[in-house]
């Protein structure tokens, strides 16, 4: 607590014993690796990225900043399809896991009991085998005529995902619905861990006393229990949405090219067609666009503090 | 059995309220089954002797991918690279991650805010941004892609993780542990290493094997920076277009039974603990 330096240095103090002056150096002495490392591989880079995205040229002739900004009219009018797509799924992806998570979140914290720890481990651990591998056995699970297809089929379940597009015939791979399906799969973790943080904290005579006052569960629910539970839904609905709409390895491996996203049109332009300055203008429009969302979003739900 | 007359019938039957009283936990369950459902795919696919190049169709039962897991070219020494990277990123991340969540918990400065805002940032954006803004940076200084360039994005992801781990146990400490130690003439790095350091020392450890963790598995940062090297995990992605090998499944099956072992070891530990 004494050690706030941005104060007036009016009152003419005693001499400080070395010991001290050398602490309030301490926390500078701390932070000073850590820092110029952020500076030096976060901070530097974005402002490379920033001046790559106003160069012309190509990769034999290099290139030149030229202050070419119709490259982000360019790369908005070209892939705003990819944008906008890459939105939509994120959204959806980001609320199914919401839907999907609350429960099994709710579940952990108030009805497991002494299995609390068991679904816990069973939550966290299917992290520890490559999200790849695991993505790759949606490929098996979903195959054409596989048990799972033949399933929904049969329940005519892929008579109403068709009819509103998001499968195609019988198939479930490579239509929409399956890269949903996957994004939905790997972030749902980051849903329900800060969930049951949330939910957890909950003290259960709140229930008791809203109970006692003749609330019926689902009022409780309504008024105590969610409302409660919001940082936890702020949280997760964050964690889950930001780096689903710049993934694009769902896309790649579940979808077809009619499912591409943002994120697969950045990594073609960067490391296929080699246009840095494409590539560099959509990561801004990515960035500038999910830093609006995601500060429109914490004021309407009124939650300042995140972390 | 006091079913309220004002109700229909069909509303309070057995099976029904039975479903009704036990709808979260039905639903939890599902969601549960959902998130283990490729981990059992996975396991069962390793057992698999496929016909073709990919191990996506059951054939018939086989061993042969445990018995011989390195059999595949290129699998365990992307594998080695990549706990290679691993190790080293932890090792790079938590040390600096610990100094900055020290000096953010403990010590109030000028800059404070901008200093976690620089923290914050890299874990409120997408991964592709930040492995794109990277490369730009490597390719307009020259620097040849390869194992330095991987080691340095994963640091630079990882970091952020720790400082939030270790910032949440420092907070939550009791600072007069520390007035404690010193009214009993402990020195300030006796203080240090023989109560601050094993009280954040769970915080410190769960920033390592989360950064492990990341850094093992991480993709898209990694094919962003990588150049023409390979990890485990851009061996999978390959091998996705080539042909997934067996032995894919049995390293991921191997990872997952590890892990649950890991935790279970750990959860042995801390219950005993607690109870002494």
């Amino acid at each position: 607590m004494a050690l706030v330096t941005d104060q007036p240095p009016a009152p003419p103090a005693p001499p400080l014993p070395t010991a001290a002056r050398g602490r309030k150096l301490t926390p500078y002495w701390l932070l000073l690796p850590g820092i110029l490392w952020l500076l030096v591989f976060f901070a530097a880079p974005l402002v490379y990225q920033a001046s790559t995205s106003v160069q012309t040229g190509s990769l034999e002739e290099g290139f030149d900043v030229t202050w070419h900004f119709a490259t982000y009219w360019d790369a908005l009018t070209e892939y705003y399809p990819q944008f906008l797509r890459s939105v939509a799924y994120a959204a959806t992806a980001t609320a199914l896991c919401l839907a999907l998570g609350y429960p099994l979140a709710y579940l952990i914290a108030f009805k497991a009991g002494r299995w609390r720890n068991v679904l816990m481990i069973l939550v966290i651990a299917p992290f520890f085998t490559s999200f790849l591998i695991r993505t790759l056995a949606w490929k098996t699970i979903l195959s054409d005529g596989g048990p799972v297809v033949s399933a929904l089929a049969s329940l005519h379940v892929l008579d109403v995902t068709n009819a509103l597009g998001v499968t195609e015939g019988h198939r479930v791979l490579a239509t929409p619905l399956a890269v949903v399906c996957g994004l939905t799969y790997n972030f749902l973790p980051f849903m329900i861990l800060p969930l049951y943080t949330s939910l957890e904290r909950i003290d259960s005579r709140l229930h008791e006393a809203a109970g006692d006052l003749y609330a019926r569960p689902l009022t409780t629910f309504r008024k105590v229990t969610f409302p409660l539970s919001m940082p936890g839904v702020v949280a997760g609905t964050l964690l889950t949405f930001i780096p689903a709409t710049g993934d694009y390895i769902n896309a790649e491996l579940l979808g077809s090219t009619d499912q591409k996203m943002i994120g697969n049109v950045i990594q073609s332009q960067f490391l296929r067609v080699l246009d840095y300055p494409t590539a560099a203008a959509l990561s801004f429009i990515l960035m500038a666009s999910i830093l609006a969302m995601v500060t429109v979003y914490i004021r309407k739900s009124g939650t300042e503090d995140l972390v | 059995m006091t079913a309220t007359p004002a109700r229909p019938a069909v509303l309070s039957s057995r099976p029904v309220r039975w479903l009704r009283r036990n709808l979260v936990v039905l639903a939890g369950l599902a969601t549960l089954a959902y998130l283990v459902l490729p981990n059992v795919v996975v396991t069962v696919f390793s057992f698999n002797k496929p016909n073709g190049r990919f191990n996506y169709e059951w054939q018939r039962f086989s061993t042969d991918a445990w018995t011989d897991p390195c059999g595949v070219a290129d699998l365990c020494g992307s594998l080695s690279l990549s706990l290679q990277i691993a190790v080293w990123a932890t090792v790079g991340a938590t040390v600096l991650g610990t100094a900055l969540a020290f000096a953010l918990a403990r010590y109030r400065f000028r800059a404070r805010s901008s200093v976690s805002t620089l923290i914050f940032l890299p874990m409120a954006m997408p991964e592709v941004v930040m492995a794109a803004s990277l490369a730009t940076l490597f390719l307009n200084m020259g620097v040849t892609f390869g194992f330095w360039t991987i080691l340095i994005a994963h640091i630079t992801f990882c970091l952020s993780f720790v400082v939030t781990a270790v910032k949440a146990r420092v907070m939550s400490m009791d600072p007069r542990l520390e007035q404690a130690a010193q009214d009993l003439y402990a020195t300030p790095l006796q203080t240090f290493l023989r109560v601050t350091l094993p009280i954040a020392a769970p915080g410190i450890v769960a920033g390592a094997l989360l950064s492990f963790a990341l850094s093992f598995d991480d993709f898209i940062i990694t094919n962003f920076n990588a150049g023409s090297t390979v990890t485990f995990p851009m061996f999978v992605w390959g091998s996705a277009q080539r042909g997934t090998p067996v032995q894919i499944n049995v390293i991921g099956t191997a990872m997952f039974a590890v892990a649950v072992l890991c935790v279970l070891v750990g959860q042995l530990i801390g219950g005993r603990r607690k109870r002494s």
